[in-house]
């Protein structure tokens, strides 16, 4: 028999070289009717074990109240964006989810969710129970949100109260300057091998979500903006290009953060490294689980340092308002029982309940009376939440705008962890950046 | 030797045109039997390759964003423009996507030539029998058995800067290297993601290899050693030779899918790896997954394929025998 060697190898080409264009898979028949909803719950706790646990305990409650049954799936924030985007594109999906609150306008102008007005709005209670700032998480800015918040987020920084002690440094620093100069006290050759092995700062170099979160926060600061009124790119405007200076120079200039850290592409190593000892300060959103689960207590949160003490608006920005958001699918067969849903998990009791679980922040003012947020951590990060957070670009395209500024910073920690790193370097890459996400537009 | 005599022509055919077969034959060709038995793999291959594939083309014609993931049939036409932009070497989308061909190319060349290397030393000397050849085929394949995120993972963990084992035993154990380098960022991201890639691969070369080297019969060894050629000119002259027509397809194989390689960098390196490992599957992964844009996606798909597509072509035309070579 002759092996048909062309036709073998016309159909490989065929066959390979198109398996990227069948990548749109189609996601199985989950809305459910009657009294039993589907519920796709983002992975807040140590595991996916955990969450389930904790959830379950509040969707028995729920059954009980209301008789509707819960088929819980707990998704790993690895899979839920394309879980979500594929439910979306087929049309099948969950009755309701939980979705990062950076994806809200994305997701919106999928129309695929429930607009929260009239009846809806009035079933989880109305706007005003919530707190504002992460009530605007919603969606566009101007247009009836499509998801309401559920578990608030802010970074602080974190440091080690024992290697201040022993550097002899009474207070966290309040400013940028002074925050770079305590990261260099800190910054030690603690046995004397000539090694530094105490650095000031740990962060994740290669994370593109926190590089992106940095690079709004600390352009803000500095008097810019990641885009202008007009929706146009600005990311390489001379305030931005000082934001994100500040943030690199960490390495590149000031020493202060071990090279190693350009690898970290989670805030997880960066968390890992503080409570190995390895650094003495880093910012994060919700890093007291993990730290309490090392049995690791030697902390302590303060606000996020300002370039200028005394800044007023954007420029007193301390961090985005982060935190996970509830959406209905428009798909449901079941509105009612979907958001009775939402209600319960957005009620006083159960935002207490699942936000000391989950060690974040209630997204109801009314729930921060409850005892379990009275530390002086949960007020300095209600504080900030309420009053110094700002939204991210509430814009379509912020995946995107993420991808493409955090990958730049991500080579520029990779550049200043092998070299140096100077502003034409920064301000290069967030040109390039920048005519990426203009010719997206 | 055998003379083909034409039959003559049976009673009641017209001169000159071919026989038919014989009656029972004929029935036998018309039984549906066989083609029930294809027809799950053909509805499967359909379902599965053939309708994404045309989808897949439909929508590089497509402005189709997450304004309208919901219904594609309302996704505006927007004719050549994916392909425009994908392939202006002005335009920052073209440039990277051209760039990130180019790389890809070299990536392929380097990894096809590693694999085939030692996928064809190990098939030659295990194609010889000795003591512990049994173990050595089976550990050989560990690579090719291991689930690729996992295996992908664990290497990502070696070459890490600070704690891998790979900076341990150059640095620490060796002494090799004065300073740890930085192995997952810059320019080396390209020289782990070839490591990785080949590592992989290669057991599958071993395979197709040692299966082509079994079909060589050991007497015209025998009488090439008799002949006094050396090794190394029976492998030129009678291995390479010989296992042409399967060591062509394979080249082929192997070829396009180190360049559709996207496990690798994305298991390395996230959505977002370095720019020396940006390979061209990462990118459309990017363009359509992270971007939403998925008309520029599958327009880039679509280039890749014509490309692959022309270079396969020309490649079957030019180097692969004639089916008649290799019945």
């Amino acid at each position: 028999m002759k092996i048909p060697v062309k036709a073998l190898s016309t159909f490989a080409v065929l066959g390979l070289g198109m398996s990227s264009l069948a990548a749109c898979g189609s996601a199985s028949g989950e809305a459910t009717s009657g009294d039993t909803l589907t519920y796709w719950a983002s992975n807040q706790g140590t595991t996916v074990e955990d969450d389930r646990k904790v959830l379950e305990e509040s969707l028995a409650r729920f059954t009980e109240e209301t008789g509707i049954e819960v088929e819980l799936e707990v998704i790993p924030w690895t899979d839920l964006y394309n879980r979500i985007l594929t439910a979306v594109s087929s049309g099948e999906g969950p009755d309701v989810l939980n979705i990062g609150n950076t994806w809200a306008t994305t997701l919106q102008e999928t129309g695929a969710f429930l607009p929260f007005e009239g009846e809806a709005l009035e079933a989880v209670g109305g706007q005003d129970r919530f707190i504002q700032s992460s009530w605007s998480t919603g969606g566009a800015e101007g247009e009836t949100p499509t998801s309401i918040p559920l578990y608030g987020l802010s970074y602080s920084l974190y440091y080690n109260t024992e290697m201040f002690a022993a550097a002899g440094i009474e207070a966290p620093p309040e400013t940028w300057d002074e925050f770079v100069d305590t990261a260099k006290k800190l910054t030690i050759d603690t046995d004397g091998d000539g090694q530094i092995d105490q650095w000031g700062v740990s962060l994740a170099g290669s994370s593109i979500s926190n590089n992106a979160h940095q690079a709004f926060v600390r352009g803000l600061q500095a008097g810019g903006s990641l885009f202008d009124e007009n929706g146009e790119p600005t990311f390489a405007s001379d305030e931005q290009v000082a934001g994100v200076k500040q943030w690199i120079d960490l390495m590149a200039t000031d020493k202060v953060v071990s090279p190693s850290n350009a690898e970290f592409t989670g805030g997880s190593q960066m968390v890992e490294d503080f409570a190995a000892g390895n650094a003495a300060m880093f910012f994060d959103q919700a890093p007291a689980k993990t730290l309490n689960a090392r049995g690791f207590e030697n902390f302590a949160a303060a606000p996020v340092p300002l370039t200028n003490p005394d800044a007023t608006g954007d420029e007193a920005t301390m961090s985005h308002v982060a935190g996970i958001n509830l959406s209905i699918f428009n798909e449901t067969d079941n509105e009612e029982g979907a958001l009775k849903l939402a209600a319960h998990l957005t009620s006083d009791e159960e935002q207490v309940y699942l936000n000391k679980a989950f060690t974040a922040l209630p997204v109801l003012t009314a729930a921060y009376e409850d005892e379990a947020f009275q530390s002086e951590e949960i007020k300095l990060k209600q504080e900030i939440l309420e009053n110094n957070a700002k939204p991210m670009p509430l814009i379509s395209q912020e995946g995107q705008m993420e991808t493409l500024v955090g990958t730049a910073m991500k080579n520029l920690f990779a550049q200043a962890a092998t070299g140096t790193v100077t502003e034409d370097d920064i301000r290069k890459a967030l040109e390039d950046a920048n005519s990426q996400m203009a010719a997206a537009q | 030797m055998s003379q083909l005599v034409e039959k003559p022509p049976a009673a009641g055919s017209e001169p000159g045109t071919p026989q038919g077969p014989a009656p029972a034959a004929r029935r036998k060709r018309k039984s549906p039997f066989a083609y029930i038995l294809i027809a799950p793999a053909v509805i499967m291959e359909l379902l599965i390759h053939i309708v994404p594939m045309i989808l897949g083309v439909w929508i590089a014609f497509l402005g189709l964003t997450q304004l309208n993931i919901r219904n594609w049939l309302r996704a505006p036409f927007v004719g050549f423009d994916n392909f425009v932009a994908g392939l202006d070497p002005n335009g920052p989308i073209g440039g990277e996507f051209l760039a990130s061909f180019g790389r890809t190319l070299v990536f392929t060349v380097i990894v096809l030539a590693i694999v085939w290397v030692l996928g064809i030393m190990a098939a030659v000397l295990l194609h010889s029998s000795f003591r512990g050849n049994g173990f050595l085929r089976t550990f050989f394949l560990i690579p090719y058995a291991l689930p690729s995120y996992v295996a992908t993972i664990a290497w990502a963990f070696m070459f890490s800067q600070r704690d891998g084992a790979i900076n341990k035993i150059l640095v620490d154990d060796l002494g090799l290297l004065d300073e740890r380098p930085f192995w997952l960022l810059g320019g080396n991201a390209f020289w782990v993601t070839v490591i990785v890639t080949a590592w992989q691969m290669w057991p599958f070369a071993f395979l197709m290899l040692l299966a082509a080297l079994q079909n060589i019969p050991k007497d015209v060894y025998e009488a090439a050693a008799i002949d006094g050629a050396s090794l190394w000119k029976q492998f030129m002259l009678i291995t390479l030779p010989m296992i042409r027509p399967a060591n062509g397809v394979l080249l082929l194989v192997m070829s396009l899918w180190i360049f559709n390689q996207f496990n690798v960098p994305f298991v390395l390196f996230g959505a977002a790896p370095p720019e020396s490992a940006r390979l061209v599957s990462p990118l459309i992964y990017q363009h359509s997954f992270s971007n939403w844009n998925f008309g520029l996606g599958g327009a880039m798909s679509v280039l890749l394929l014509i490309l692959l597509f022309i270079a396969s072509v020309v490649y079957v035309r030019m180097v692969l025998p004639k089916g008649k070579d290799i019945d």
